[in-house]
């Protein structure tokens, strides 16, 4: 599946298309098929991400994965402080990127 | 240490509100990215892998205890409650929202900071010795040259968009604790035999996808040249460096292309036409620069005698602490390399106790390393045991300056946006493993230095053990390199073969440690042991 990415413009938070708007979670990202170069350009131009760019993802029981281990740690937060990631109750949560 | 004028005090208020207005228009749509990103990294913010990243400069290091304790503030109000020091003396903030940004340069500005030139293709942050004013080695005091370039580098309009960036040491030692000769343009100020003094003008080094030792060009500028001679160095890059691909921009690719003879004829070619210009600012303008970075009020008559009979502290004097030129005191290093931790990382607490400690133990200054720790520079000997305990309390009293436990790492693939793999874990299992052996103070000097990507900001190309981390399809890899050096016999790192994987680089770095325990001879540190018998050894070692 492709899915897009980018960063919110006054945040800078890592946001995902959820098929109507940006999420902070790669879980709610919508296969977006060849509609991506679409979807960036209204949507960067509405201001609201910035730098946003189409990935390859999958799917399987603990949701959607990004392809390239980049993208996991966007999704994720930094490995090394969990405390910072999306999943700060969960140590372990690193695991998912490697 | 150095304190603004008006007019510097002016060009850096000027500039934020200039900023506050183009970030104003970006968020109301005046503005498009493509329009505003060159001007938000020409106040350096970046987009990296989580959020906006903030650098601020640190000119060649230096701080007061009062701008320490600002950055410690800023991390806690702006950032998520730390600040990450890096190998350009500087401070980086990791999760800056845009919004906040010209109010972070505000505040900056209150306590004569900024983040201007710390992005982009111009003079970057002149970085220096940072033991300068404290070393008993050195001919002068550096700072005061480094503060007259930084003044004739900041916003010099001509230097503004060169082919790429461009960074400048300037050292007053024959010890290099700067990594001068891997610096686009690496100064030495000396004196000659007749006692004068003047630069030695290394041209065209650096690390990266091409790494290069600087040669010199120059062994002796005289001081009043220092700026004109600097001018005619850049200019004939500026002239012939390449734009058309930034892969080979960089001066070190033109002093090598064009060779180094032909770099320096046309330099003095440049010099001699630029001397009847007269841009050389007038001696008065370093006279005025000089008294900020006089001697503080070294008392004398102190005893040279430590408290030793506590061994954790014995042992932080001994790694931690160094040699002054005045008698009685010592620079004392805060490691920011717990065993475990990140490097170069500091909590906003942290932050703002090394700006107290310097107010109360080191005459109100402390010092950026480029090796990712923070400088007391001058420490009265007699206080040392109270200045451990306060650091200790605060987990920065880690003995291990020097050690194979002083890991510097950039920050990878963790927060970079360009690295291809994670920096910051591999310092963390080399320094746990080596701590957990107890072999680091057997192992003596021996300096290892990690990149997350070819870009090197983790000096991986320096390091009596490197690594670099590179994406093998989207897996990480990491090569091993030994050999490298920053200091004044600069050398660069050989890669030993094929990469490992996380555990596996560990493991390598661990065996090539066991050849140099093997077959050390003396008092030879790890680089020296390498230099003597070779590669070989290490890679049988290694590969088996």
């Amino acid at each position: 599946m492709k899915i897009l990415t980018g960063n919110d413009l006054k945040s800078g938070d890592v946001v995902w298309w959820d098929g109507t708007s940006w999420s902070r979670h790669v879980n709610d990202s919508v296969d977006v098929g060849d509609k991506g170069d679409e979807i960036i350009a209204r949507e960067e131009g509405l201001r609201n991400v910035f730098a946003a760019y189409a990935i390859e993802a999958t799917t399987d029981d603990n949701g959607v994965r990004p392809a390239h281990i980049k993208d996991r740690i966007r999704a994720l937060g930094p490995t090394v402080r969990p405390d910072l990631t999306l999943k700060p109750a969960d140590p372990t949560a690193g695991n998912w990127v490697i | 240490m150095y304190q603004y004028d008006k007019y510097d005090q002016q060009m850096v208020d000027t500039r934020v509100e200039e900023f506050r207005d183009q970030t104003r228009r970006r968020l109301s749509g005046e503005l498009s990215e493509e329009q505003f990103r060159p001007l938000r990294l020409m106040n350096g913010l970046y987009l990296q892998l989580h959020a906006y990243m903030l650098r601020v400069a640190v000119p060649y290091g230096t701080l007061s205890g009062a701008q320490m304790k600002a950055l410690g503030d800023i991390a806690d109000k702006y950032d998520r409650g730390y600040g990450h020091f890096t190998t350009r003396q500087n401070i980086q903030y990791n999760w800056i929202k845009l919004e906040d940004a010209p109010d972070i340069l505000a505040d900056l500005a209150k306590v004569e900071m900024h983040a201007i030139q710390t992005s982009g293709n111009c003079i970057r942050n002149i970085s220096s010795d940072h033991f300068a004013g404290a070393a008993a080695d050195e001919v002068v005091d550096p700072r005061p040259y480094a503060e007259l370039l930084r003044q004739w580098s900041s916003f010099h309009p001509e230097f503004s968009y060169l082919p790429r960036k461009f960074k400048i040491a300037v050292i007053a030692s024959d010890t290099d604790r700067a990594a001068m000769r891997l610096h686009d343009i690496g100064i030495q100020i000396v004196k000659n035999d007749a006692g004068e003094i003047g630069c030695a003008f290394y041209v065209g080094g650096g690390m990266g996808r091409t790494p290069m030792v600087a040669p010199c060009i120059n062994e002796f500028v005289a001081l009043d040249d220092l700026i004109t001679y600097s001018e005619a160095c850049l200019r004939v890059y500026n002239r012939h460096g390449r734009r058309d691909n930034k892969y080979k921009a960089r001066i070190k690719i033109l002093v090598h292309e064009m060779g180094k003879d032909e770099y320096t004829r046309q330099v003095e070619e440049e010099f001699a036409h630029l001397k009847s210009q007269g841009i050389e600012p007038p001696l008065a303008e370093l006279e005025r620069i000089k008294p900020y970075f006089a001697d503080p009020a070294f008392k004398t008559g102190l005893s040279d005698d430590i408290d030793r009979s506590d061994p954790d502290f014995a042992l932080w004097v001994d790694r931690n602490t160094i040699p002054h030129k005045a008698p009685g005191y010592v620079s004392a290093v805060i490691s920011l390399k717990p065993v475990g931790g990140i490097p170069g990382d500091a909590t906003a607490d942290q932050i703002r106790l090394m700006g107290d400690l310097a107010t109360e133990y080191s005459f109100d200054e402390c010092r950026v390393m480029h090796t990712q720790n923070i400088v007391l520079p001058h420490v009265e000997k007699g206080r040392l045991a109270e200045l451990f305990a306060k650091l200790d309390a605060y987990d920065l009293a880690a003995p291990n300056l020097d050690t194979i436990e002083d890991i510097i790492a950039c920050p990878g693939l963790d927060y970079c946006s360009l690295a291809n793999a994670r920096s910051i874990p591999v310092a963390q299992k080399i320094s746990e493993r080596f701590a957990s052996t107890g072999k680091t103070g057997e192992l003596g000097q021996l300096k290892l230095k990690i990149s997350g990507c070819i870009n090197a900001c983790g000096h991986h190309h320096a390091g009596h053990i490197g690594i670099l981390g590179v994406d093998r399809k989207g897996v990480e890899n990491y090569q091993l390199l030994l050999g490298g050096c920053e200091a004044e016999d600069t050398t660069l790192g050989k890669i030993t073969g094929p990469g490992f994987d996380e555990d596996g680089i560990v493991d390598a770095v661990e065996k090539a440690t066991e050849v140099y325990l093997a077959k050390r001879e003396g008092e030879e540190r790890f680089l020296d042991t390498y230099r003597r018998i070779g590669m070989e050894p290490f890679k049988e070692a290694i590969y088996g």
